[in-house]
């Protein structure tokens, strides 16, 4: 196996892909979002419940690689308790850490266990199903409820 | 091109006699090592590789022959025309259909669906009028139905298949009706392999004078199609998955529906007077053949007809059986894989299913082993619905693979297992 197979396919996205976490749906969220990816059928419903401008709960439901999997098991675990504008800032730092072909040390700090999700960067058409939940998310906080997302 | 320069000696061969290596050898691009790894290339659902003597056709029109065809008054246009049309015949004998100017060019069988559902099927459908497709359609089999149903106010009816992937004979009998008014049906599913009952469907739509159009998109590079035996009224097929250039595609119509049907698209060619108050439309097959056409991609698909005759049909059947059973076998004895559609008659293509990976992810990992395959819905949703799996991966052989191409897939599968079991070595 190859170094770029072996960053892609790292431990923790192969746990977190065969066991996401907060896969269930959320009773009374405050906002539901469908994700989907017309390229290849993956399809996500992520449910926030939001007080005081505050994600005090955060989970999904579908059926997706084990990219899209992970993306999200890791996403809905690191969004829980964050301020939403803090939640804006996590979503531009994460689009930086798979697009950018060298993202700066401070960005990935920040990032932390969600840097594991770098390694699509040199798979470009499986850079979709890392963002998936990502752009639901922005779709949320962008108040564009039950609306399906696309990532075309 | 250690094919064509015998052509003479290889159309009679015997199957135990063909050089299948050497065939191999005709592909250029199947000589390159993606990641260091030999290719194989098992995606051929999608589109095929090009012999060295289609490749060459093309940029031997370009280079000699290129000017546009039934215009010119000059040596060059002439010759373009000659090889264009020559082209018509080569498709006209491949297809042993009766008339050439049943033989239409268009863009692929996605256009040639079209083009019946808006030209053929739209002016005479009434609201509640049934079009009958397959469960195993491709979405250029079923959109364009789709469409027309829109427009008209008519019904899109769907035969079942069994868990095999096998069309349900008497479900078919029982959704043909007076409403039915085409049906439309593939000759060889691209997700699951499996090849239709078409002769019986045709016979059964035919007794109560409902026209038939099968979707040769995939059929036509693996079996031989006798357009006169079947007799189906329509057919379709597109040059790029039977060796030739994208682009370019044929739709076969017979006659008397041709003949009965508007233009699908205006243009130059298709005409045979124009004033500013109207025009009279030219003869088949040009009423159907609007503005300048593929005429290279036409030249290369003659081309690529060629070839394959001089393998033969049936050498090329019986080669694609024997990697399909040893494709099988092989998967079937891989841990957690499961073939989606086990169809009793069937082409060189595998869908499958892994309990360690969703197909995007042994795609990838394929891939970098130097395996192509296609992971996703293979433009059949439905289908993927019908056995509930949201994707499958899709491995598809051509003649040219071999049993090194089904080991390596075998091997790199074995490595997803390992990947997503955990038990990944160094």
């Amino acid at each position: 196996m190859n170094d770029e197979l072996r960053a892609l396919y790292q431990e923790v996205i192969i746990d977190h892909g065969r066991h996401p976490r907060n896969f269930k749906k959320l009773d009374h969220p405050s906002y539901t979002q469908e994700g989907y990816n017309p390229l290849c059928g993956d399809r996500l419903t992520l449910y926030l419940r939001i007080a005081d401008n505050k994600i005090i709960d955060a989970s999904f439901e579908g059926q997706g690689c084990a990219i899209s999997m992970a993306a999200s098991s890791l996403m809905t675990e690191r969004i829980k308790n964050m301020p939403v504008t803090e939640a804006r800032q996590l979503f531009d730092a994460f689009q930086n850490l798979v697009t950018q072909p060298d993202p700066p040390k401070k960005i990935r700090e920040y990032l932390g266990k969600l840097t594991v999700l770098g390694g699509v960067r040199d798979f470009p058409v499986r850079i979709k199903c890392a963002t998936l939940p990502w752009h639901a998310l922005n779709a949320c906080l962008n108040n564009i409820t039950k609306q399906i997302v696309s990532t075309e | 091109m250690s094919l064509i320069d015998r052509s003479a000696e290889h159309s009679s061969l015997p199957f135990s006699k063909v050089d299948w290596p050497a065939i191999r050898r005709d592909f250029p691009l199947l000589t390159q090592q993606p990641y260091g790894k030999p290719l194989a290339y098992l995606d051929n659902a999608a589109t095929t590789q090009k012999p060295n003597i289609v490749i060459d056709s093309v940029a031997h029109f370009y280079r000699f022959d290129n000017a546009n065809v039934h215009r010119g008054v000059y040596q060059l246009s002439e010759r373009a025309t000659a090889a264009f049309e020559a082209a018509r015949d080569k498709i006209k004998y491949f297809l042993n259909a009766p008339l050439r100017e049943e033989i239409i060019f268009v863009r692929g069988a996605t256009e040639a669906i079209n083009l019946v559902a808006q030209s053929y099927a739209r002016p005479r459908l009434k609201p509640f009028d049934e079009i009958l497709i397959s469960a195993m359609e491709h979405h250029s089999n079923i959109v364009p139905w789709q469409m027309v149903c829109k427009q008209t106010g008519a019904q899109l009816k769907v035969i079942p298949i069994n868990d095999n992937g096998e069309i349900m004979l008497d479900s078919y009998r029982a959704l043909l009706s007076e409403k039915t008014k085409i049906v439309a049906i593939t000759h060889l599913s691209n997700a699951l392999g499996s090849i239709p009952p078409v002769q019986k469907m045709i016979t059964m739509a035919h007794a109560r004078e409902i026209p038939v159009l099968l979707d040769g998109a995939q059929a036509a590079a693996h079996f031989k199609v006798d357009l006169q035996t079947l007799d189906c009224d329509f057919y379709t097929f597109s040059g790029h998955k039977i060796y030739g250039p994208t682009g370019v595609g044929m739709l076969y119509g017979k006659k008397s529906y041709l003949e009965a049907m508007e233009p699908y698209q205006g243009g130059g060619e298709m005409i045979s007077r124009v004033s500013f108050e109207s025009s009279d439309y030219n003869s088949l097959p040009y009423k159907f053949e609007a503005g300048t056409p593929n005429i290279a991609g036409v030249v290369g698909l003659a081309a690529a007809l060629g070839y394959i005759n001089t393998i033969g049909l049936d050498n090329i059947r019986q080669r694609e059986q024997q990697l399909l059973n040893y494709a099988t076998q092989a998967l079937e004895q891989t841990a957690g894989l499961r073939i989606i559609g086990m169809a009793k008659h069937k082409a060189s293509i595998i869908s499958f299913v892994l309990d360690s990976a969703h197909p995007h992810d042994i795609s990838t990992i394929l891939d970098q082993q130097g395996v192509a395959i296609r992971a996703g819905h293979h433009c059949a949703m439905p289908l993927m619905t019908r056995f509930n799996v949201p994707a499958t991966a899709r491995a598809s052989f051509s003649f040219y693979n071999n049993e090194s191409d089904i080991e390596q897939l075998v091997q790199s599968l074995q490595l997803v297992n390992q990947i997503f079991s955990g038990k990944m070595g160094e």
